[in-house]
């Protein structure tokens, strides 16, 4: 193998692992951090990167004109297990233990698998978790049930709304109108007793927590303008969520 | 009484926070226990009278404490574990009253309101953030001898 074409080998793993940590929802720090391990590992000491979440740049200075690849991201999910093993596959090069074209097809296998939890999981886990909180911001047991319906009614409407129409701010709205609407059904059915804390506890499914976490440790890294650009998509789903519950409230 | 209902729903509601997230089946356990460690002194702060924002901030520094040191011992990223714990602390009850004052035209409630919960947020990603330094902190003074 010549010189070129491996070089062009180590950059294409690279990047195939940070497009599989960004699109999985890794902080951007992560991201750069693991790609730039990685390629010290394959043996080249200089490497830039500049990662936002819409876009991968990466470039190998090197003997010679640098070379430099760009990825574009349009699509990204939260999927924990994903970066977990991006970051194995990354430990791995970096000790050692896998070379390059081992390394390559686990990544492949890694983005072209479905680890996710299967529809109904992640239903019932939303609507426990709604029901949850309204006792945690001291609800009564009373509402419990009510708010585990319209939790789950909620987080329903905003994975179906988000397939038919590819717009999050829409299907957020619409999704938080329905938790609206349907705690407001369970207090007139006298299932519920408290709107609010019905409300409160449905709409958490929806609540961005992993943005918000995500923007303040890209901004204490330095990435400030992922930092920001996080913290705008978190500030827009806060938004779509009070506005769909503001219209509900204005009609009651 | 309270207290039991608040560390059992607080621990189902992280792991299922985990769930949604598609956290690894092996880390679920622990992401409810470090959710349920931050809301647990979340709420003893808060239901003896030291106010959201000091509660928020120890909350969310311990939350982040103990993830980074779950992160360290099973070798996976910090991120798993502390997403889910820190959901809870999001100011959403206060952001859904500043939004109900806002329809009902109490501008100046909503403002109040709006200031609250920016300050709650405010002292949650200061929370993440001390830990950070701490960690680097620890990080630097490990090398040092070396």
């Amino acid at each position: 193998m010549d010189n070129q074409t491996s070089v062009y080998d180590i950059m294409d793993v690279c990047l195939l692992a940070g497009k599989i940590m960004l699109q999985s929802g890794a902080e951007t720090y992560r991201v750069e951090d693991t790609m730039m391990r990685m390629a010290t590992a394959l043996g080249i000491g200089q490497t830039h990167s500049y990662v936002t979440p819409t876009v991968i740049l990466f470039s190998i200075e090197e003997t010679g004109a640098a070379k430099t690849k760009l990825i574009r991201i349009s699509e990204r999910t939260t999927d924990l297990k994903k970066v977990a093993m991006v970051n194995s596959v990354s430990r791995k090069i970096s000790s050692g233990d896998t070379g390059l074209l081992e390394a390559w097809t686990e990544l492949k296998e890694i983005e072209a698998a479905k680890l996710t939890y299967s529809f109904m999981y992640q239903l019932a886990a939303a609507a426990v978790a709604s029901g949850c909180f309204t006792i945690m911001f001291k609800g009564s047991w009373v509402d419990f049930l009510p708010s585990v319906a319209a939790g789950g009614g909620g987080f329903l409407c905003a994975v179906y709304f988000h397939r038919l129409v590819p717009v999050k701010f829409f299907s957020e709205f619409l999704a938080s109108t329905i938790i609206g609407l349907l705690s407001f059904a369970f207090i007139t059915l006298g299932l519920g007793q408290e709107l609010d804390k019905i409300i409160i506890g449905s709409v958490m499914p929806l609540v961005p927590g992993l943005l918000i976490t995500n923007a303040v440790r890209d901004l204490m890294a330095g990435h400030l303008v992922s930092g920001i650009s996080k913290g705008a998509e978190a500030f827009l789903t806060a938004f779509a969520i009070g506005s769909g519950i503001a219209v509900v409230l204005s009609l009651l | 009484m309270v207290y039991i209902s608040q560390l059992v729903t607080s621990f189902v509601a992280s792991a299922a926070f985990g769930i949604m997230f598609n956290a690894p089946k092996e880390s679920l356990v622990k992401c409810g226990i470090s959710g349920m460690l931050g809301w647990m002194v979340y709420f003893i702060l808060e239901y003896n009278g030291y106010g959201t924002i000091l509660a928020t901030l120890a909350a969310s520094f311990l939350i982040a404490v103990i993830s980074q040191v779950m992160a360290k011992h099973y070798k996976t990223p910090i991120i798993i574990f502390s997403v889910a714990g820190i959901i809870p602390l999001v100011p959403g009850g206060l952001s859904y009253d500043a939004m109900r004052h806002f329809v009902e035209k109490d501008y100046i409630g909503t403002v109040t309101l709006a200031a609250k919960a920016s300050m709650i947020s405010g002292a949650l990603a200061v929370g993440l953030v001390f830990s950070e330094v701490l960690n680097l902190v620890i990080r630097r003074s490990g090398k040092a001898p070396k």
